[in-house]
């Protein structure tokens, strides 16, 4: 294990991660550019994006190699979101609803120079 | 930069390793994280950022969720056409390989900082700076598109739904904010290596402080292609 607070590293380690990201991020794009959809579209964009992130975190940041009370100290706080992230969908739901039964369908065409909706 | 604080390491290498040395590490009269102050120090900005930026893509979730109007197909918003037909998405695609090749960049070069690699930091410091602002560089022409020829707003647009402008300018905004800042960051701190200011120390951290906060901004820019362009 590396020195408290000195990361060096093999250099190789740092060039492999880089054409790995490199893969993942065409990878995700090929998602967009094949045009799959649905469920398929949205697992392979979470895929896709949680390696990338977990790549760059553990290896560039180093978070890897850190020890256990720094680790936890920011990879945990930002679990909570989750709970946020839950709350707004369910809201977004309901506004959805809400709108439906009060405005019904929306008559918005799309057009150049259409004026906005007044809500 | 006191260094002394730093080299509590003798004491840490004794102690125990896995979940023994999280509680020993917070329970012990003494101090929680054995790393230099101005790399915890950034780790927990960044943590306080990656709030923001969550909330940001939350709300954008929750208008994307609740809006009546169709949804602006990105795919097609951000197409470009070199002569032929349009490709979609592919200028994001070109501003997504330049973050990752800069934060490749700056990986080396706190690499090279901890070897004491005075020109080879300050060298590659100053490319990634140079791929940042290319980055926003496209970014400027981006926004330049939607706002001119799009007729794209923060309170409507052509194309579908008024939360689409004010979500991506927003969003967009404060992550080009985000890259402008740390072009700037990277280019002091490359200038300051140049000079050999942190040759008497020979204490680099500040490169891997520097970095943390590059890579971050890669980070954020993940979860924005993900969620705003891709979804």
């Amino acid at each position: 294990m590396a020195a408290e607070g000195h990361q060096e590293h093999p250099l190789s380690i740092y060039l492999w991660i880089w054409v790995l990201l490199f893969v993942l991020s065409t990878l995700s794009y090929l998602v967009d550019y094949v045009g799959f959809e649905g469920y398929l579209r949205w697992s392979l964009i979470l895929i896709f994006m949680f390696a990338k992130a977990g790549f760059i975190i553990a290896i560039f940041m180093h978070m890897a190699w850190e020890r256990i009370a720094l680790i936890y100290a920011i990879l945990g706080p930002p679990v909570v979101l989750l709970v946020l992230i839950g709350l707004m969908a369910v809201e977004g739901d309901y506004v959805t609803m809400t709108r439906l039964d009060f405005f019904g369908e929306t008559d918005f065409v799309a057009e150049p120079h259409v004026v906005e909706e007044a809500h | 930069m006191a260094s002394d604080i730093t080299e509590s390491g003798a004491a840490v290498a004794a102690s125990p390793q896995g979940f023994q040395s999280l509680t020993d590490d917070w329970a012990a009269d003494k101090q929680t994280f054995q790393v230099p102050w101005g790399k915890a120090m950034m780790w927990i900005f960044l943590l306080s950022d990656t709030f923001i930026f969550s909330c940001f893509l939350t709300s954008y979730m929750n208008v994307r969720i609740s809006t009546q109007v169709p949804w602006p197909n990105p795919s097609e918003v951000f197409a470009l056409s070199f002569g032929g037909d349009p490709i979609p998405l592919i200028l994001i695609a070109i501003m997504t390989f330049v973050l990752i090749t800069s934060s490749g960049t700056m990986a080396l070069a706190v690499n090279y900082g901890y070897r004491q690699d005075r020109a080879k930091t300050a060298a590659l410091m100053f490319i990634t700076a140079a791929f940042g602002a290319t980055f926003v560089g496209m970014q400027a022409f981006e926004w330049t598109k939607l706002i001119v020829d799009e007729g794209i707003r923060p309170w409507g647009n052509p194309l579908g739904a008024a939360q689409f402008g004010s979500t991506f300018f927003m969003i967009t905004g404060f992550h080009g904010a985000h890259v402008s800042i740390g072009v700037i960051y990277l280019a002091v701190v490359a200038l300051k290596v140049l000079k050999g200011d942190y040759e008497a120390s020979g204490n680099y951290e500040i490169v891997e402080i520097t970095g943390l906060y590059w890579h971050f901004v890669d980070l954020v820019w993940v979860f924005i292609f993900a969620f705003f362009y891709l979804w």
